[in-house]
């Protein structure tokens, strides 16, 4: 088929019942000066549509979709206006999704969704099948102005179902301004609707799905005058949804991020236990405490491992004296250990252990939501909670000095990561504006506490790490000497990171920033 | 990219259904061809179905206000496009020769295309002009339509010196007979016998068919509408010949 420009106007037919207009899935145009052809080349379209599991494409305004027909496999980036972003042919072999960007072939297309879906895997969304049929369009001198394109598509993914009819009108070359006449005509026919949606949008619509389902953020809307138990319930709610939805993925360990947000999620439900748990019916934080932390210890040893694996590449390129070939072992040692530790982590997701606790966990936290409800109000309970976690940061911070141990500043770290905790999950009580500033100021100061600790960890794993290796002779010289370069950059960041300490708790202990923090309480109480 | 123009002083020699039948060839071998459809006659725009306007006319095309790229129109064949004419290409000359470098505007008016297209036909009015130098400049191969008589080829000769006169850069130069009447003795003596003397002259001949005549009824190249026509056979060959002698491979980039 010729090739035609691809600006083009799309249009939605009405259901078979009701196409008096239709003839062969084709709208009857009348008084036009154009005429579409009654026959056209027909094909098979097997379509994938792709993004990851937290719509990474589609929060970035783009579409990915993966097509196949008569031997033809290729994968195709569109904005959200239809425009192409970059193509890829797939022919040189078959793709097998759930993939990776280190999966996909080398080129512009791999390019760019590089910087946008990160570490995450590329899932399959929706899977379809399209009858496409191409009509030429002729003008009064049977010159083709235009191909018209019908489609009709049928889900097998995630559920069967059809979508309405689709007719794309696409000018040739040099013939926009017939085909806009074209399309006019089209859009005369009665029932024929121009699409508001794509193809994906369509089809996802069709599938029961809303693109941007998932989020690992805390999105929730609580009011200042619910009962703070009530509130809080919500958030656990979610959180729980949140640690749910990332179980499969963690188990078919399909990429590192389902365990991440899974960490996440489980973290912040036992700081929220720990924090407010005095606002929820007796025992019932002290009952799920042990049961959390027992569902948090099974997940960190394989993602210690990922976050070594995963800056092994950045790791490799620090080292000066050493060559990575020599730091090599150590990777490979690495992936043996997460491999085995992915196999425990998997085997304790699908256990009767955390099935019980899952089972039981929405079972209290649904009889409390439907409860009766009890004081003290949302607003109140969480600008007490917070003021005193602020409280806390400022008397422990304020301790600090060059002398203190580094194991003040890890308690430090602490506390900061409460506060943020309950800012997090008290956000939607707070002006946006001011919780963003309150949360960045923060964050700032965790992630020098953050790297402060992280590499001092590090280091210490890292001497285990080698031992071990030595122990089970797994260890060439040369790979010793390239992991002591690896904990001597580690060194030099983590003092680093503590002669930025100081400056940094001024910034948030400034008279500036705690009146942030007590605009956002007193707002909130 | 490559530019191919058939060009002769004379008219009705069968310029443009080589011009139409070679562009299409090419497009069918898998070249991104544009064919320029030069001659205000629009025959070529014409065989394609396409109206010969463009707008803001020739002057405004060569005066560069508006680009070639804008004026460009689909025909109805893969790989195949065309620069309409238009009834202003007659004043052509004239709007040249108001331009800087006048000689070799064609030349920079297609430089932009480079990317675009593998191959562009130019499909050239008779005369000799200022258009036509400029044809000369741009091509990088002639492609002549000669009819089998001794003043054709005093013409040829007279072409082949001219262009051998130009300095800087000059177009190779394949001459080939066209309208072919195998009863005339004196048409079977010329084509018999030049091209074993030159190796400027195609060895491959183009008869005056009838088939060729009836493009302008099918509106479409020979070559597409009678694929396995004997007149399709012959543009055929005449289309390897070019093609060899532009210098380009038997599969197009990117195939």
């Amino acid at each position: 088929m010729l090739n035609a420009v691809r600006e083009v106007a799309e249009f939605v037919l009405p259901r078979p019942a009701d196409a008096r207009a239709q003839s062969d899935g084709v709208p009857q145009i009348s008084g036009s000066r154009y005429r579409i052809a009654s026959a056209g080349q027909s094909r098979t379209v097997r379509r994938i549509w792709l993004d990851t599991f937290d719509w990474r494409l589609f929060r970035a305004g783009l579409s990915l979709e993966y097509t196949a027909a008569r031997g033809n496999r290729e994968l195709v980036l569109t904005a959200r206006d239809g425009e192409l972003v970059a193509e890829q042919s797939m022919s040189a072999g078959r793709p097998r999704w759930p993939a990776k960007i280190e999966q996909l072939p080398v080129g512009p297309l791999r390019e760019h969704l590089s910087g946008v879906i990160g570490v995450r895997a590329l899932l399959p969304v929706v899977r379809a099948t399209s009858v496409q049929t191409n009509r030429r369009a002729f003008d009064a001198e049977n010159k083709t102005i235009a191909i018209v394109t019908t489609e009709q598509t049928t889900l097998t993914e995630p559920a069967k179902a059809t979508t309405p009819s689709r007719v794309a009108v696409a000018p040739l070359r040099g013939y926009q301004a017939q085909a806009g006449k074209l399309a006019g005509a089209l859009a005369r026919v009665p029932g024929v609707q121009r699409a508001d949606q794509t193809a994906f949008e369509a089809a996802l619509r069709a599938a029961g799905r809303r693109p941007g389902d998932y989020t690992s953020k805390i999105d929730v809307r609580l009011s200042g005058d619910m009962p703070a138990a009530l509130a809080i319930c919500t958030v656990l709610i979610r959180l729980f949804g949140t640690a749910e939805a990332n179980v499969p993925g963690t188990i078919r360990d399909i990429d590192t991020e389902f365990l991440h947000d899974l960490r996440i999620a489980v973290r912040r439900t036992r700081s929220v236990l720990k924090l407010t748990g005095s606002a929820l019916p007796a025992g019932l934080a002290d009952r799920y405490r042990p049961e959390f932390k027992w569902l948090g210890d099974l997940t960190t040893p394989t993602r210690d491992l990922d976050v070594y694996l995963i800056g092994y590449p950045s790791m490799a390129g620090q080292l000066i004296a050493a060559t990575e070939p020599e730091l090599r072992p150590f990777h490979d040692y690495l992936a043996t250990q997460r491999a085995t530790a992915q196999r425990r982590l998997a085997r304790g997701l699908r256990s009767a252990r955390f099935a019980g606790l899952a089972r039981e966990w929405q079972r209290d936290l649904k009889q409390i939501a439907e409860g009766p409800r009890r004081r003290p109000p949302a607003g109140k309970f969480a600008a007490e909670r917070i003021r005193r976690a602020h409280t806390r940061v400022l008397r422990s911070g304020g301790a600090i000095d060059a002398s203190s141990p580094p194991q003040a500043l890890h308690d430090l770290r602490k506390t900061c990561k409460e506060l943020r905790y309950l800012l997090e999950v008290f956000a939607s009580l707070h002006d946006p504006g001011e919780q963003w500033r309150a949360v960045n100021e923060l964050k700032a100061l965790q992630d020098c506490l953050g790297e402060f600790q992280d590499t001092e960890v590090q280091q210490t794993e890292l001497r285990a790490f080698a031992r071990k290796m030595v122990a089970e002779d797994r260890a060439p010289a040369e790979t010793l000497l390239a992991m002591g370069e690896i904990a001597a950059g580690l060194a030099v960041r983590q003092r680093a990171a503590r002669s930025e300490f100081a400056g940094l708790f001024a910034t948030f202990a400034s008279a500036r920033g705690r009146a942030r923090i007590d605009s956002l309480t007193g707002a909130a109480s | 990219m490559k530019v191919l123009a058939t060009y002769n002083i004379k008219g009705g020699v069968g310029k443009t259904a080589t011009a139409v039948n070679l562009a299409y060839l090419a497009a069918a071998d898998g070249y991104r061809v544009l064919l320029w459809d030069l001659d205000p006659q629009a025959a070529a725009s014409f065989l394609f179905r396409i109206r010969p306007r463009v707008k803001g006319g020739g002057k405004a095309l060569i005066a560069g206000k508006r680009p070639v790229d804008d004026a460009i129109k689909a025909t109805d064949f893969d790989n195949l496009d065309l620069l309409p004419a238009d009834f202003t290409y007659r004043n052509l000359d004239l709007h040249l020769d108001s331009e800087r470098k006048s000689a070799s505007r064609l030349r920079n008016l297609l430089s932009p295309l480079q990317h675009e297209f593998d191959l562009v036909v130019l499909d050239c009015p008779p005369g000799i002009s200022l258009l036509s130098e400029n044809v000369l400049r741009a091509a990088d191969l002639l492609l002549i339509p000669l009819i089998p008589t001794t003043l054709s080829v005093r013409t040829l000769d007279q072409l082949t010196d001219f262009v051998a006169d130009m300095d800087r850069r000059r177009p190779g130069i394949l001459a080939f007979f066209s309208m072919v009447d195998r009863r005339k003795r004196l048409h079977r003596e010329i084509t018999e016998g030049l091209p074993g003397q030159r190796d400027d002259v195609a060895t491959t001949a183009i008869p005056a068919l009838s088939a060729v005549e009836r493009m302008s009824i099918q509106r479409a190249p020979v070559t597409a509408a009678a694929p396995r026509s004997q007149a399709a056979r012959y543009y055929r060959e005449l289309w390897h010949e070019t093609r060899a002698r532009l210098g380009l491979s038997q599969s197009p980039p990117g195939s």
